[in-house]
């Protein structure tokens, strides 16, 4: 626990004392606003994430916790008005030294509501990533596709149906081919945006445990609604409000004792 | 409301089934086995078909879906995931235009392009122009039909590290392509029943001819030929290549049916 509290004072204080502990930080952003049509979504915002760590983010509705998200994979390339400024690190390296798909490679994103491609059947869908970029041993396919659904805990349920459509499948099965697919072209960070939001309570905690095996891996950066959810998953967690992030600690200090009043009284219902 | 609903709808449909079975009334009878394998025959002489008239359209529907299926699906792609862009308006609008243009233009315009600098009527002439007019009808249902895959889908894919290309090709328009097809076929019978683009470009021939640079018969002028003559023989079958457009129609929706129902279709 006591190294935990270190790492979150690092985390939180933003001044990293010794530059060896880089090694932690899997992405950090400086002085990060987005903007839409000239309109601040969120504005200065200076927040790192620990490496093979779950950090949650919380906030009320619109205060701009996809949008910080979808910052980290180049996802505002798409929205024409939009605009990025400030720094972004990302495993060490400025995020312009990227290209967009470098990058989403490295970073890859499980969306709020299951999106599995409909033409595609669930074999299909795990290794979409991998055989649209020009992986085609059939093989080496079939085997990370075995790998990868057993890590979203998806296995069993599919392994003699990996040929039918992905839509005949549940939602939340559908959720967790998804969380496969992001897998299979092994990013170092998933950004996760409310990824259970739609799913019913079973479906939820099968989520939340595969979620719990894969920060072995992979660092978690996971966007919630749920404040019960966010002290279950995760190690971290940040407080955004109207854009702005107002407290990142452990998951522990942000629910127990946060230095923030704002995140006190989000935490404890009085508003949100 | 729901009274003058159906009584409009009625009015639609009343002339379709009254011409289907007119139609078939009047060209069942001169329908033979000789109609879909003879050459015509002069006037005055027995019997005859139209196999020319037939394998004509045929070609003539290859030529123009050759080059009017994929430049219209590319352009639908532009217009579609390329919006935004001044070009891209452009291009939409003169698609716009260009879908209402009166078929009979765009066979003039066939004429000055191709039939007046190879001094001939050829089927090259006539697939040219029913190519054109297959363009503004591929490229608005390729727009449509990649406007309704949702967006999330495209993140999806993008997400992944697919380029926004490969994404276009191997998501979007495999997501969409059971209504592009449907689009496709339909175009292909609206095509196949046009006869004024083809008057004086393919213009028309009485004997066997698959040489595209030669003229070239087609179902609907052969009809229009047959129609405008004063000889009930012949009138009997105008009726007949009519009701044999009809039936091409016709299988062609049935197909459309069928594929529409293929089996990862749930989505769009
Ligand atoms: N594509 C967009 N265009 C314009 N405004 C947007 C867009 N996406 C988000 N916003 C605005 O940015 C703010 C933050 O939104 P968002 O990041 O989605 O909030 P959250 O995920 O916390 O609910 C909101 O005010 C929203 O209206
Ligand atoms: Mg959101």
């Amino acid at each position: 626990m006591q190294e935990v509290l270190i790492n979150t004072d690092i985390v939180a204080e933003e001044n990293i004392p010794d530059k060896s502990k880089k090694g932690f930080v899997a992405l950090s952003t400086e002085g990060l606003t987005v903007t839409f049509d000239s309109r601040p979504a969120i504005s200065d915002v200076n927040i790192s994430f620990l490496k093979n760590k779950v950090t949650s983010i919380i906030g009320p509705s619109g205060c701009g916790k996809s949008t910080l998200l979808r910052s980290f994979n180049y996802m505002h390339d798409l929205i024409p008005k939009s605009e990025v400024t400030g720094k972004i690190t990302v495993l060490g390296k400025n995020i312009n030294e990227y290209d967009s798909v470098g990058l989403r490679k490295k970073v890859g994103m499980v969306f709020q509501k299951p999106n599995p491609f409909p033409t595609l059947s669930v074999f299909e869908n795990v290794i979409a990533g991998l055989k649209y970029t020009g992986n085609n041993k059939k093989s080496e396919l079939e085997e990370i596709c075995e790998n990868v659904l057993k890590l979203s805990g998806l296995w069993d349920e599919v392994k003699d149906r990996l040929k039918v459509s992905a839509l005949a499948l549940s939602g939340g099965q559908q959720q967790r081919l998804c969380i496969a697919r992001t897998l299979a072209v092994s990013p170092d960070i998933i950004l996760m945006d409310e990824p259970t939001s739609a799913l019913d309570p079973i479906s939820t905690s099968k989520i939340e445990e595969s979620i719990f095996h894969l920060k072995q891996n992979y660092t978690l950066i996971i966007v919630t609604h749920n404040m019960q959810q966010a002290a279950r998953i995760s190690d971290y967690t940040a407080y955004m409000y109207l854009g702005k992030l107002i407290e990142l600690a452990s998951t522990r200090k942000i629910f127990t004792s946060p230095s923030e009043k704002l995140t006190e009284e989000y935490i404890t219902g009085k508003f949100g | 409301m729901l009274s003058l609903c159906i009584l409009a709808a009625t009015l639609a449909v009343v002339p379709l089934i009254y011409i289907f079975f007119y139609t078939t009334g009047a060209g069942l009878t001169s329908l033979n086995f000789d109609f879909f394998t003879a050459l015509p025959k002069p006037f005055g002489e027995e019997g005859g078909g139209m196999v020319n008239a037939i394998v004509g359209t045929i070609i003539l529907i290859g030529l123009g879906g050759l080059f009017g299926i994929p430049i219209g699906i590319l352009t639908g792609i532009y217009v579609s995931e390329y919006s935004g862009s001044l070009m891209s308006n452009v291009v939409k609008f003169i698609t716009d235009v260009l879908s209402g243009i009166p078929s009979i233009v765009i066979g003039i315009f066939a004429y000055g392009l191709i039939v007046l600098p190879m001094q001939r009527f050829s089927a090259l002439a006539g697939g040219f122009a029913l190519g054109i007019l297959m363009i503004p009808t591929v490229t608005r249902i390729t727009e449509e039909m990649l406007k309704l895959v949702p967006h999330t889908l495209r993140e999806a894919s993008l997400a992944l590290g697919i380029s926004r290309w490969k994404t276009t090709l191997r998501i979007t328009l495999r997501t969409a392509s059971s209504g592009i097809i449907t689009g496709i076929l339909l175009a292909i019978a609206r095509a196949a029943g046009e006869t004024a683009p083809l008057l004086f470009t393919s213009f028309g021939n009485s004997f066997w001819s698959t040489s595209l640079d030669q003229p070239m018969a087609s179902i609907p002028v052969q009809i229009f030929n047959y129609a405008i003559s004063p000889y009930d023989e012949w009138h009997r079958k105008a009726w007949a290549g009519a009701f044999v457009l009809i039936s091409i129609v016709f299988i062609v929706n049935l197909i459309v049916r069928v594929v529409t129902r293929n089996k990862y279709s749930g989505s769009v």
